[in-house]
């Protein structure tokens, strides 16, 4: 077994204080530059996938800390890398199924097969407001959008573009497909307007538990230490799932726990029930060892500090070792993500048997 | 057309703005050319702006169309479809291109304004202010069988919802990082930015609607308008003086707004051969399917049994509604219509396709060589008809090609187009005032 290594790339990193130990002027990471390099040190490193946090409110923390939209710097990373895949976080709650349905896959597009889906949720009262909508349930709406988006995906058969010169049509408007999905408040009609992606259906992860195991091939797992995780893991029937780890590693300037407590002083770090690591590198590539040696995890999503710090220490030290001891396997140019971790391109579920998906 | 003493017209120093409109619905791009490349890979679109920025063009702009195109209840299968969410795709053109601007055409029905304006900002930033937004409104109830509200908005208040959609962005574009409060009849809104301005302040505002309220729109919201009026030398100065004369009622300069017709340009070496090539295009255009299904909007009738090759129907048409077709043209007078193509085709002996061919939807736009289309171009500009063109290529993703190697260095010898970049934001390209 080896482990796929993501690592989430938002903002400054994962401490609500991480901006004050970020080595470049605040308006940077509004921009093209910043966006560009920490993606290309993720792909230089050897990191299978990164994820992109988001919510339509900015991510708070103290400070005017703000924030791109997740799907804008997926695309831009996608047209930016050639191994990388990228997963943006898009919510459910209140954006449009058919918007997010046409963004992800043009993602895909974009990225030729390398993109995913993190499916999150918005519970903040202030969320609502920002739409100008009322508070919706959102497990309800998790699942209606999952559903519709998926749908969407294959409402267009791969071969539904036929340039067919002898009768004029460049459609065949039998392989597209209307989806007539009625959810809990609203009906989508389809077909998308997009074409199916490369990988026919993006990979989507979620933590486990916002939407039925039956929807997701990546499941998200937290946990206070590893038989936790091990234990959380073991309870998903998704094709793959993940670990959760936030790191926050020995530095030359400063040792992991020193750098947590000085951030600490200035805001709490709560995390999100995920599996902390604080110490040097050789101790992580230790436990992701252990991790992989008890079974069912068949990746991580790693939860840098401070970018600007730990994701320097991973790409130096972490990854580099987990390559070469073969716990962990490097992407490969020209493959999908869905091809890198093993999963089939799904059949399309409008296609009739013995049909081409 | 002959050439202009600069020194008789009323902007000697005008320079022709291009655009480029990557279409991706519709007839106009020909898809069985073997020359024709794929809508929706990213190296089509990668190509075409790459080919527009060599060009030195001002933008790159993106269509929208939130449901697939329909007729009589079925989806409309002749034309070209299937194209990714604009502002997605321009996102990743940002980190492709350096110059030019990034245009993305957006509804105001079916978005809410803290997402779109957040989504705009991030275009704006990545590419360093070179976001473009062009506003466009949808009310019917078929585009809205995809989204949440359905088809919740009366057409009467399709602009008022865009105007205070605009001003809802314009907000939040200004606010960051404070909390910005929305109210007015269409939007109640509490939200705090997520982003600060961009090098350009705010994007770029587009707009596209021919009818007086769209104009109206244009001339109070807009930096730039789009038209259909850019063929006849005529047509076109009489529209950009109804556009003047409402910037002055709405209190604006008249040189705060800018004109870019939509454009088809087809170049040949010699005037024969460009007639030759533009002929060749719109046969491609018109196929024989697409021929029978523009004279069946016409007629309202299914005519796909008929034989295209043959003589227009004999048939009444059936009285026009606007159930069947969606996304597609419905024809205004079609009685007086089909009485001019009966005439036209009996003088001619035109087949039912020739007809079309010659008559149907859309002017054939400017055709010529170079050298003649830079001096009408170059006539057009200084005498105030236009500021330049939004141009469609019949063919992706090398249509624009000839535009760039041939006809932008005419119009550079005649100092009627830029040598260079001078700017770096969409704003600068365009010649706008900054956004205060």
């Amino acid at each position: 077994m080896s482990l796929v290594l993501a690592v989430e790339i938002d903002g400054e990193g994962a401490h609500p204080a991480a901006w004050r130990r970020a080595a470049h002027p605040p308006s940077e990471p509004l921009g093209p530059r910043r966006v560009r390099h920490v993606a290309e040190i993720a792909e230089r490193a050897g990191f299978t996938l990164v994820t992109l946090d988001d919510d339509l409110l900015p991510p708070g923390g103290g400070g005017a800390v703000g924030r791109i939209g997740a799907v804008e710097r997926a695309a831009f990373i996608a047209a930016s890398t050639s191994v990388l895949s990228v997963a943006p976080v898009v919510s459910t709650t209140y954006t449009e199924p058919f918007h997010v349905s046409s963004q992800l896959a043009s993602v895909d597009h974009i990225a030729a097969g390398r993109a995913g889906w993190v499916v999150a949720a918005s519970p903040r009262p202030e969320v609502a407001a920002a739409w100008g909508r009322p508070a919706a349930d959102p497990g309800q709406e998790a699942l209606d959008s999952v559903r519709v988006v998926r749908a969407l995906w294959d409402s267009w058969e791969d071969d539904a573009v036929i340039r067919d010169v002898a009768t004029g049509r460049y459609l065949d408007r039998d392989r597209l497909h209307y989806i007539d999905y009625t959810a809990a408040g609203y009906t989508v009609k389809g077909p998308a307007i997009v074409p199916r992606s490369p990988q026919g259906q993006l990979v989507v992860l979620a933590p486990h538990g916002l939407v039925p195991d039956a929807e997701v091939d990546i499941a998200l797992v937290g946990g206070a230490d590893l038989d936790a995780v091990h234990r959380a893991a073991a309870a998903t029937t998704t094709p793959r799932t993940f670990a959760e780890i936030e790191v926050a590693l020995d530095t030359a300037a400063a040792d992991g726990a020193d750098r947590v407590a000085e951030l600490d002083e200035h805001a709490p770090w709560a995390g999100g029930g995920r599996l902390r690591y604080t110490g040097s590198p050789q101790g992580l590539v230790a436990l992701l060892a252990d991790l992989d040696a008890g079974g069912g995890v068949d990746g991580v999503r790693l939860h840098p500090l401070v970018l600007d710090e730990d994701l320097a220490v991973l790409s130096q030290f972490v990854v580099p070792a987990l390559i070469n001891s073969r716990l962990a396997g490097r992407p490969v140019p020209g493959v999908s993500l869905r091809q890198t971790l093993g999963l089939p391109r799904p059949q399309n579920r409008y296609a009739l048997p013995g049909e081409p998906a | 057309m002959t050439r202009t003493d600069p020194a008789d017209v009323p902007r000697p120093d005008a320079q022709l703005h291009f655009g480029v409109f990557f279409q991706g619905v519709n007839y106009w791009t020909i898809w069985s050319d073997p020359a024709s490349g794929s809508q929706i890979s990213p190296e089509s679109y990668r190509r075409v702006a790459q080919t527009a920025e060599r060009g030195l063009f001002d933008a790159f702009f993106l269509g929208e169309g939130l449901r697939l195109r329909e007729v009589d209840g079925r989806i409309h299968d002749l034309d070209v479809a299937g194209r990714p969410d604009a502002i997605t795709q321009l996102s990743a053109l940002a980190a492709l291109t350096d110059r030019i601007g990034l245009v993305s055409t957006t509804n105001t029905t079916f978005n809410e304004p803290a997402d779109l304006a957040r989504r705009l900002s991030g275009l704006d930033l990545l590419s360093d202010g070179r976001a473009g937004w062009n506003v466009v409104t949808t009310d019917n109830a078929w585009t809205g069988e995809n989204f949440r509200r359905g088809g919740y908005l009366d057409h009467a208040d399709r602009y008022k919802r865009a105007e205070q959609f605009l001003n809802a962005a314009r907000a939040i574009w200004d606010g960051w990082p404070d909390p910005v409060r929305i109210r007015s009849e269409q939007f109640t809104v509490d939200v705090t930015p997520s982003l600060p301005r961009s090098r350009q302040g705010h994007p770029v505002i587009f707009q596209a609607g021919d009818s007086s309220d769209g104009r109206d729109f244009a001339a109070r919201n807009a930096d730039v308008i789009f038209s259909a009026h850019g063929t006849d030398f005529d047509d076109a100065l009489a529209f950009a003086e109804d556009i003047r004369a409402r910037l002055r009622a709405a209190g604006r300069p008249e040189d705060d707004l800018r004109i870019l017709p939509g454009a088809s340009i087809v170049i040949g070496g010699t005037p024969a051969e460009a007639e030759e090539k533009a002929a060749w295009v719109r046969r491609e255009q018109i196929t024989p399917a697409t021929a029978l299904a523009q004279a069946g909007l016409l007629w309202n009738l299914d005519l796909s049994g008929y034989d295209p090759d043959g003589p227009l129907p004999k048939d009444d048409p059936r009285p026009q509604d606007t159930s069947g077709a969606f996304g597609a043209a419905r024809v205004a007078d079609a009685q007086s219509t089909i009485r001019q193509w009966r005439e036209a085709a009996d003088a001619n002996g035109w087949s039912l396709r020739e007809t079309v061919v010659n008559l149907g939807q859309r002017s054939r736009g400017h055709v010529g060589t170079p050298q003649s289309l830079a001096d009408k171009f170059a006539h057009f500009v200084r005498n105030g008809a236009l500021d330049g063109f939004n141009v469609s290529p019949y063919l992706v993703p090398h249509g624009l090609d000839d535009i760039v190697n041939l006809l932008v260095p005419a119009l550079q010898e005649r100092g009627v187009y830029r040598t260079e970049y001078t700017g770096t934001t969409l704003r600068e390209h365009l010649g706008l005032r900054p956004r205060p």
